[in-house]
């Protein structure tokens, strides 16, 4: 009820809270409720209200009673809780002051205990640091006399731990005396240990292994590692320099050998090792040392974690510069060993030793990456290939002197014992001397293939094979030989030497031959078997063929010269030293006419085994018809001469002269038999003539030239290309003659004829 | 009137010499000896129009013989000399003489032409004892009184009294070697107060002191053969240029006779001469057998070899001169090669008087006048 009521009070406040009439509500205003209840309601209703509102209130007292009646049992049972509560915290509380005043009693015991045991424990602390201190002291006391123990064992490394552990401690206390002591009795043990190390390390018995120990040690010690850089190379330097030494000896061996080989046969000892031998020594000693020093030296120096930056940068160089020089050393060894190689003849095992060498570089090259020897090596091997080419064409050319120098004889010797076998040979020289140059040339090709066979190492690196094929063998060997030839050739037509003349017609048509057909060959053969570069400019094929042709063109040019100017001295000769004036009637050909006859047909015979004939202008079969038009001419001029003396006599020559073609007399010859005799007897006639106009004759002087020339004109026309040609040249003679007569009478041609067919 | 086509002079005669008149520096001169066996010799006198490009000429008897070699007195214009060859039955010989021209060139010429006068012989040299002569040489430099004979192996000095009408042999020299050696020609060197000459014999040329008369020096296997012509560069000291049978021109520094500066090899028969010209010696003049004159200029042994022997000697005002010259620097070589001969050409002379004027006279007696080709002549000048 009262739950009801508050309930009610609860509505009336909270909801219809304001309306005074809510007779639950909390502003529930009796008598504004009463008045409006008395206004709107009647009496009965009134009186209804009346009796429900009693009733109401009679419940809610009810209620009220009830509610009362109920909490003052709790109230009660409550009130007792409390009660039995406060016995209990008071027990409690006596527990609690016994615990505390225990706790204090234990605080107060266990500070007197501790109070009375720090001392103690500062003792022990104390003693225990004396005692370690103690066992270092002990440790560096006995430090001397280990040390000499582990130096007496030979236990460096042993001696080092200890000595770099103790030795910072004798640094710092180095004050104290006895310490100072230890310390310097210390120092000089280790003195002696790094003696005996760098005694161990310049040992040159000791093996790398040792080496590198004994390195490892000393840079422990704060050996200096520059010095021991310098001292290691330093040593290292000795054995290689022996090596090298030994290398040098072989070379000084081979020279004296070279130089005393036709004295004294060597003793075996002293037998010099050949080129293979010589390069594999060089590289099983030399080079593998050298291989081993720069490999511990890089295991030593190099290659260690602690090793500061700069100190490797100095070891490298260091390192570098000691290879370089020993490595130029080497080289030059080498090179001087190849080159004295020279002049042996084995190829096959100097392109081995070579490759061998090469191929050893390149494994060097390996092993210290900063620096570049296979290229020096290849220069090395290019140098004596080179070396190679040049003294093969020494040789070709020797053997092409050779040759010139066995024709030359072979032309002295048979001119002396026979006439005959003299003429047979000339095509059996030529055919050698081209065989023989040719198989040379060929045999040379072959031996330098050698270095570029396929087995060779050096031979496939471009930078060697290259040059090789195109500069040296191609531009340096057959270029160089055939230039030489030529050269040589030209020689003879310049130079002052006096070649015998059969020798410039053979190399004359030798250079013919080979602007035919051996240059193109040899050409075409060295690029087949070298497999050159056609993109590399070289020498062209075209152009030899023209120096060559040029020179075989001089040759013969010269040669006609040559026998021109004999015979054209033996004329002058004859003509110079006679007295033209008082001569008596010619009953003879001069002797030197038929000389000149037989020179000529000696001539044409050597031409003819060498040249093709050639063409001839107008061929006659006999020479009776030549002699009769001739003997036909000079009646006819002998006629004007004897009807008028007195006209200028030179008119007549004119004349004929403007009807002739002028007369080259040293002009160039052809390659056949008939101009190169055709310019010999120019030359000669034409010399005849002069030397005629610079005499004076008799009458029987005249007469005896005009049988000459009769006499010539029957033998020579056969040998020349136009035969017009001997008769105006002979012509002008006998004219010439006529002019510088005193007394110009004419033989009879029947008498000429006469006298000549006698003759 | 500058024509550049040659003058061409025909002779009746065969002939060897010819000479330029040195003595004659106005005109342009030449004197010419024929060669005939049986007709009377004649001398030429030939004088070279060059305005109208015509030839006049004197014609004087020769009536010694032919003549074989004829040279003209540098000083005195109407003197010269003859080398000739007197014939009899039965013997020849050479012999020389001293003859002076009847008078001026235009006086004579206005006579009758149908007769011609004679030479007027001053007098004979006599080497008889030394055999053939070959040539007599005058003075370079002008002194008059004495001459130079070339005998077959001697050298003879004359003095000369041309007034008086006389020559005294003064000195002389013989030649000695293998064989009996002949003298072929010779050269008077203009330098060094004249005092030396050189000679060839065979394949050797060889210099002479005159105050000595002893040789001093030779020239071994000079030409391959016989030597036919020398000539001393008339501008540098020391330079010579022979000729020989061996169809070469070879230059020669005689402090030098090892080798030869230069070989020129244009001509295809044997050289018989070779001349200096005496005003611009790089102009080489060459006659041959082979019936050509061949005229070459060789500037580099010249005493005028444009830069590199006279630069550092010349004024600076020249040096753009210079320049333009260098820009196109000049070679040695053959300028022209004259073809108007038929005959062996023997020999060849400058004119005295006219720079650029030559003469060549072929056996067939075919004298022709050239000139350097206007070209070349401007090159040298400018």
């Amino acid at each position: 009820m009262l739950k009801m009521y508050y309930g009610l009070d609860e509505d009336k406040a909270g909801g219809a809270s304001l309306d005074p009439c809510d007779i639950d509500g909390a502003h529930f205003k009796p008598d504004l409720y009463l008045g409006k209840l008395i206004q709107e309601k009647s009496l009965t209703e009134l009186m209804d209200k009346e009796s429900e509102m009693l009733r109401q209130i009679r419940s809610l007292d009810s209620d009220m009673q009830t509610l009362v009646y109920e909490n003052y049992n709790k109230f009660i049972s409550a009130t007792d809780t409390i009660r039995k509560m406060k016995n209990d915290f008071r027990k409690m509380e006596d527990e609690m002051d016994h615990l505390a005043s225990n706790m204090s009693r234990i605080t107060v015991f266990s500070s007197n205990i501790s109070h009375t045991l720090q001392d103690r424990r500062q003792n022990i602390t104390k003693l225990a640091g004396v005692h370690s201190l103690l066992k270092k002291l002990q440790f560096l006391f006995e430090l001397p006399a280990r040390l000499k123990k582990c130096i007496e064992m030979k236990a460096y490394s042993q001696a080092v731990r200890y000595y770099t552990k103790s030795q910072q401690v004798l640094h710092q206390y180095q004050h104290m005396p006895s310490f100072q002591g230890i310390n310097s009795d210390c120092s000089k043990i280790i003195k002696e240990l790094t003696q005996n190390l760098k005694q161990q390390f310049r040992d040159k018995e000791s093996t790398p292994k040792q080496l590198a120990e004994c390195v490892d040690l000393l840079l422990q010690l704060h050996e200096p590692a520059e010095e021991l850089c310098e001292e290691f190379l330093e040593h290292a330097r000795q054995k290689l320099d022996c090596d090298i030494q030994e290398l040098q000896h072989q070379i000084n061996l081979l020279k004296n050998v070279n130089k005393t080989s036709e004295t004294a046969p060597p003793s075996y000892l002293d037998t010099p090792m050949d080129v293979l031998e010589f390069v594999d020594c060089g590289c099983n000693g030399f080079l593998s040392n050298m291989c081993l020093v720069i490999a511990s030296y890089n295991d030593m120096f190099l290659n260690r974690q602690q090793g500061s930056e700069d100190i490797d940068s100095i070891a490298v160089k260091k390192l570098v510069i000691f290879v370089n020089t020993l490595m130029e050393l080497y080289f030059n060894a080498v090179q001087e060993r190849v080159h004295i190689e020279k002049e042996t003849g084995d190829n096959t095992l100097l392109v081995r030793a070579l490759d061998r060498f090469h191929r050893r570089l390149q494994a060097m090259n390996k092993l210290l990456p900063d620096t570049d020897f296979s290229r020096a090596g290849t220069n090395i091997v290019s140098k004596a290939a080179q070396d190679r080419v040049n003294h093969y064409l020494e040789s070709l050319k020797q053997h092409f002197t050779d040759c010139l120098t066995d024709i030359r004889q072979n032309l002295a010797s048979p001119r002396l014992a026979n006439k005959q076998e003299q003429s047979v040979n000339l095509t059996e020289l030529l055919g050698n001397i081209q065989v023989t140059t040719l198989e040379q040339v060929k045999s040379v090709l072959i031996n330098l293939q050698v270095f570029i066979a396929s087995d060779i190492t050096f031979a496939m690196k471009p930078y060697f094979r290259g040059p090789f094929c195109t500069h040296g063998v191609r531009e340096g060997l057959v270029v160089s030989y055939i230039k030489m030839i030529t050269d040589m050739c030209q020689d003879f037509c310049e130079g002052t030497s006096t070649p015998p003349p059969a020798l410039l017609l053979i190399l004359s048509r030798l250079c013919s031959d080979y602007e035919s057909s051996t240059i193109s060959y040899l050409i075409t053969l060295t690029e087949e078997q070298f497999d050159m570069d056609p993109h590399v400019e070289v020498t062209s094929v075209s152009e030899l063929c023209v120096n060559i042709k040029q020179t075989a063109q001089n040759l013969l040019s010269h040669y006609v010269k040559v026998q021109g100017l004999a015979i054209s001295q033996m004329l002058r000769k004859s003509v110079e030293t006679r007295d033209w004036l008082n001569t008596i009637e010619p009953r003879n050909v001069r002797a030197v006419m038929k000389r000149v006859v037989e020179d000529i047909t000696s001539i044409d015979s050597l031409v003819g085994q060498l040249y093709e004939e050639g063409i001839k202008k107008e061929r006659s079969s006999d020479s009776s018809r030549r002699a009769h038009s001739y003997s036909y001419a000079s009646q006819q001029r002998r006629g004007q001469w004897n009807f008028t003396p007195s006209i200028d006599n030179s008119l007549m020559s004119n004349i004929q002269k403007l009807f002739s073609e002028k007369i080259e007399i040293f002009s160039t010859v052809e390659f056949s038999k008939v101009s190169v005799l055709t310019g010999i007897i120019k030359i000669s006639l034409k010399t005849f003539m002069e030397c005629v106009r610079l005499r004076i004759f008799g009458r029987y002087g005249l007469q005896q030239i005009q049988v000459d020339t009769y006499y010539l004109q029957l033998y020579l026309w056969r040998f020349v290309s136009d035969e017009n040609l001997v008769q105006v040249l002979l012509d002008e003679i006998v004219c010439s003659t006529v002019h510088r007569c005193l007394d110009p009478s004419m033989m009879e041609p029947s008498v000429i004829e006469l006298i000549c067919e006698r003759g | 009137m500058e024509d550049e086509a040659p003058v061409i002079y025909g002779l009746e005669f065969q002939a060897r010499a010819l000479a330029a008149q040195a003595g004659e520096t106005d005109q342009i001169r030449f004197i010419v000896g024929t060669q005939s066996l049986r007709q009377e010799n004649q001398v030429h006198h030939i004088d070279f129009d060059d305005e109208n490009n015509v030839i006049n000429k004197n014609v004087f008897l020769h009536k010694e013989g032919e003549i074989w070699h004829i040279s003209a007195s540098t000083v005195d214009k109407d003197l010269l000399t003859t080398c000739y060859n007197k014939t009899s039955e039965s013997k020849a010989e050479m012999k020389a003489a001293l003859w002076k021209l009847p008078g001026d060139f235009d006086e004579v010429q206005s006579e009758d032409q149908s007769s011609h006068q004679s030479l007027n012989l001053i007098c004979h040299l006599d080497g008889s004892d030394y055999g053939d002569m070959k040539s007599i040489m005058w003075h370079p430099s002008g002194d008059n009184s004495n001459v130079i004979g070339l005998a077959d192996n001697h050298i003879i000095v004359w003095d000369i009294d041309t007034a008086g009408g006389s020559a005294k042999m003064s000195s002389s020299t013989g030649l000695e070697g293998k064989g009996q050696p002949k003298h072929t020609c010779s050269s008077w060197d203009p330098h060094h107060n004249s005092v030396q000459i050189s000679t060839a014999n065979d394949t050797y040329i060889r210099g002479w002191d005159l105050r000595t008369m002893k040789q001093t020096y030779v020239i071994e296997n000079a030409h391959s053969q016989l030597v036919r012509d020398i000539d001393f560069n008339p501008n540098k000291q020391y330079y010579l240029v022979s000729c020989g049978d061996d169809c070469k021109v070879k230059f020669w520094d005689v402090r030098n006779v090892g080798q030869p500066l230069q070989i020129l090899a244009d001509h295809s028969h044997w050289v018989w001469s070779v001349r200096y010209n005496r005003f611009h010696d790089q102009l080489i003049l060459s006659s041959s057998s082979d019936s050509r004159v061949i005229l070459n200029n060789i500037l580099s042994l010249s005493s005028e070899p444009y830069g590199h022997l006279i630069d550092n000697d010349d004024d600076d005002d020249d040096v753009d001169d210079r320049d333009n010259r260098e820009s196109s620097p000049p070679q040695d070589g053959v300028i022209a090669t004259y073809e108007e001969h038929e005959d062996s050409v023997y020999t060849v002379d400058w004119s005295a008087a006219d720079p650029w004027v030559f003469a060549s006279l072929s056996y067939d007696g075919r004298l022709v006048i050239n000139r350097v080709p206007r070209a070349e002549k401007y090159k040298i000048l400018l």
